[in-house]
């Protein structure tokens, strides 16, 4: 038997093919639609960083030339980069968006929280975030994680369920069919929304470059203080580094990851533009979290295990 | 792989891959992640940690696709998970689905959004009963597109008359399914042959590596043929000084095309008028189509809220309460005659009752059982609904957005069943006409 192949020319398909920027926005705008349409009190998580930034470009384009009809939720570990800070206050500011803050530092003052030992506020996160969403009776929550993140996330579904203590079982997941998303939800329990669940961190630059999203400084190569710890470039600041034997250098880095100061990385790069930045991305032989985060690599299931106790 | 090209946009092809348990199929997955240069370092890294910390020889590639602390106690995948990679002409998102016979569930929550499924054989083993099964299964779903990766040929001395027959009696079983395009790869995902790089072994071969098929593969359909419809979802008024008057439809086209100045028809309620502009995410346009996320606006002011349907006045669906459906049930309760449910179909959420289940499908020789009275899990089976609402529904032989739906217990919420209305599987007839057009000819 010979196996005969006709050659499907690129060009047949292009009139009605989406490229893939396009196909994933257009799954990303009919998600945040469809929350709109069937939950009463939804919110934005907002870090600051590029995945909530491209986000919150997603839902403005999604409800225009309407107002997102969300407000925003940013839990503040107290160790933040303030260019970020500023850039989230500027941002509420211009859109006229509503601005929910969760202080890890106000758990520690008030002794619901400890400081841990290693100065790393992330997992300290988890209880302001769920206390929150209670609080406010938030009954979807958006986040930007994305699957290619991390493995235990390559098994979230878009809409994953949480009960009434935030909790993620993995094993009890709904099957997610075709694009029918299933939001159904007792009361007190809510459902964490991934818009951006396709994407990789690649696909995110090439849509703010196409889209010319303004970013926080700090994505872009600029000369840093900054000391070494287990192999990653930490900013010096106040949230208790450099330890005694840790010295601090001026070097010419850019953070690929927006998180807590105490336990994201910088890396050495010169990549000051977004076009820069896309052609570093494509060449780096390393994950965007195993470059610049400590905290997944306290063990191979660090993340499924912050994830089941209600972390994002 | 080249930086320069990745900068471009490139299509998306979404596909699933099924295989028993000792198909090879981590290794296929393996293999395209990492010769298309997507595995970086530290996830091998941290695999070869994983590997030596559990007293293993090389890296296990299968700890890259097992995420949760389960699957990697009991070395079992338990649930479908995405992966992604690309290659400077097109970006992937792979739905890994797990092999096992009692998992039927994710390969149909893998296969419902995939255009391409990959089903692996061994070809020590040929055509066996598990492979007859991924093939009715996505036929059931009309995944557009089926790779035969015949693995293992480097222990059958790669001999084309093994390929060979086992693709022709593949074919066959899948062409009389109604799989509309079936392409047959002899490799070895083991050694390489034909995933990536074309076999120095298999020189009698002359069609595409598995990679290269994926790339080329057409990922969209000729719309002329396509009924086109928008289900809305929600409808944006802004209400502003700048824009009093706005009343815009909000959705993702589920199918064909719509142009400004159409005659569209609203559904269930019936109304007609005409399309008086397009938005596609801020920008106007005259002519938008299936999977574009718009916003329509429409000449006359009438009442449209979420969960209708717009459709061209000239090719309306019928509406109906009574649907009978080819089901696959995905939860754990049985799902029985009487069952009071939800129906999600596109955006509308209805009330329905569980009328009547007239057969189970065996997959091995699907053979039907009649009236077997319940359908547990992982069992696909035919079934009559009645909604408390009209809805407009296609066949999902025409349609796999209109024409399928899920079941959702109203009590606790649960995803119990998916649906597919109308036939279940198609006539061969004006299938294999289709094969020819497409090219893809054996």
């Amino acid at each position: 038997m010979t196996t005969t192949v006709t050659k499907v020319e690129d060009g047949t398909e292009a009139p009605y093919a989406l490229s893939h920027l396009d196909a994933l926005e257009s799954e990303a705008v009919h998600i945040f639609r469809e929350v709109a349409g069937e939950f009463e009190r939804p919110v934005i998580l907002f870090s600051g960083g590029k995945d909530s930034i491209v986000m919150l470009h997603l839902a403005l384009k999604a409800f225009a030339p309407a107002a997102i009809p969300f407000s925003l939720l940013h839990v503040d570990t107290g160790h933040n980069f303030p260019e970020v800070l500023e850039y989230r206050d500027r941002v509420v500011a211009a859109h006229g968006l509503r601005l929910h803050v969760a202080s890890v530092q106000d758990y520690i003052d008030r002794g619901v929280l400890k400081e841990r030992p290693d100065g790393t506020r992330n997992p300290l996160q988890t209880l302001p975030l769920t206390e929150k969403i209670q609080a406010e009776k938030f009954d979807a929550v958006f986040g930007g994680g994305r699957r290619d993140e991390e493995k235990a996330r390559a098994k979230e579904r878009v809409f994953s369920l949480r009960d009434e203590f935030s909790q993620w079982d993995p094993r009890r997941q709904r099957p997610e069919l075709w694009n029918l998303y299933n939001g159904r939800h007792a009361p007190g329990e809510h459902v964490r929304v991934f818009p951006l669940s396709n994407w990789t961190e690649l696909d995110v630059w090439q849509y703010i470059a196409r889209e010319k999203i303004e970013l926080p400084e700090i994505y872009f190569a600029h000369e840093r203080e900054v000391f070494s710890r287990s192999g990653m470039w930490l900013t010096a600041g106040e949230w208790g580094g450099p330890k005694d034997g840790e010295t601090v250098e001026k070097r010419l880095v850019r953070y690929r990851t927006v998180g807590d100061m105490s336990c994201t990385g910088a890396v050495d790069s010169d990549a000051d533009s977004i076009e820069k930045v896309i052609t570093e991305i494509a060449a780096s032989r390393l994950t965007e979290r195993g470059a610049t985060r400590a905290d997944d690599k306290m063990s191979e299931a660090a993340m499924e295990d912050r994830k089941r106790e209600g972390y994002f | 792989m080249s930086t320069t090209t990745e900068l471009t946009e490139t299509t998306l092809l979404r596909f699933a891959t099924a295989g028993s348990v000792d198909d090879g199929k981590s290794t296929l997955v393996g293999r395209l992640l990492h010769d298309s240069k997507s595995i970086l370092t530290d996830q091998l890294e941290a695999v070869e940690r994983a590997s030596a910390s559990r007293g293993a020889e090389g890296p296990d590639l299968a700890l890259l696709t097992d995420g949760l602390r389960a699957e990697r106690e009991q070395g079992i995948t338990i649930d479908v998970a995405y992966r992604y990679f690309a290659t400077p002409r097109r970006r992937f998102i792979l739905a890994d689905t797990p092999g096992h016979v009692q998992y039927t569930r994710n390969m149909v929550t893998g296969a419902s959004t995939a255009e391409l499924t990959v089903i692996l054989i061994d070809a020590r083993n040929g055509v066996v009963e598990q492979t007859r099964r991924h093939a009715a299964l996505a036929a059931l779903l009309r995944v557009p597109h089926v790779v035969l990766a015949v693995n293992k040929m480097d222990l059958v001395d790669y001999a084309e008359p093994v390929f060979a027959a086992i693709a022709e009696e593949f074919t066959a079983y899948a062409t009389e399914l109604g799989v509309p395009d079936v392409t047959a790869i002899p490799i070895s995902a083991l050694a390489g042959d034909n995933v990536v790089e074309p076999s120095a072994n298999m020189d009698w071969y002359g069609g595409p590596t598995v990679l290269e098929h994926l790339e080329t593969v057409p990922v969209t359909h000729d719309l002329s043929h396509c009924h086109a419809r928008l289900p809305v979802q929600y409808v944006i008024r802004p209400q502003t000084a700048e824009h009093p008057d706005y009343r815009g439809y909000a959705g993702q086209i589920a199918a064909g095309s719509f142009h400004v100045g159409e005659q569209i028809t609203v559904l269930p309620s019936g109304r007609s008028t005409k399309i008086a502009g397009i938005d596609l995410l801020g920008e106007p346009v005259d002519v938008a189509w299936t999977t574009q996320s718009v916003t329509i606006l429409l000449e006359d002011d009438i009442d449209i809220s979420r969960g209708d349907l717009l459709v061209p006045s000239k090719d309306a669906p019928p509406t109906t309460q009574d649907i009978e459906a080819t089901v696959c049930h995905v939860a754990d309760a049985p799902l029985t005659v009487g069952h009071r449910v939800l129906l999600k179909h596109g955006t509308r959420t209805v009330k329905a009752i569980v009328k009547d289940i007239p057969s189970r499908l065996t997959l091995d020789d699907l053979s039907l059982h009649p009236h077997p009275g319940q359908l547990v899990a992982n069992d696909i089976g035919r079934v009559k609904i009645r909604t408390a609402e009209p809805l407009p529904v296609d066949s999902y032989s025409d349609s796999r957005r209109t024409g399928s739906f899920i079941l959702i217990d109203p009590n606790d919420g649960t995803t119990l069943t998916a649906g597919m209305v109308g036939e279940s599987f198609a006539s061969p007839e004006p299938v294999k006409d289709e094969s020819e057009d497409d090219g893809w000819d054996f």
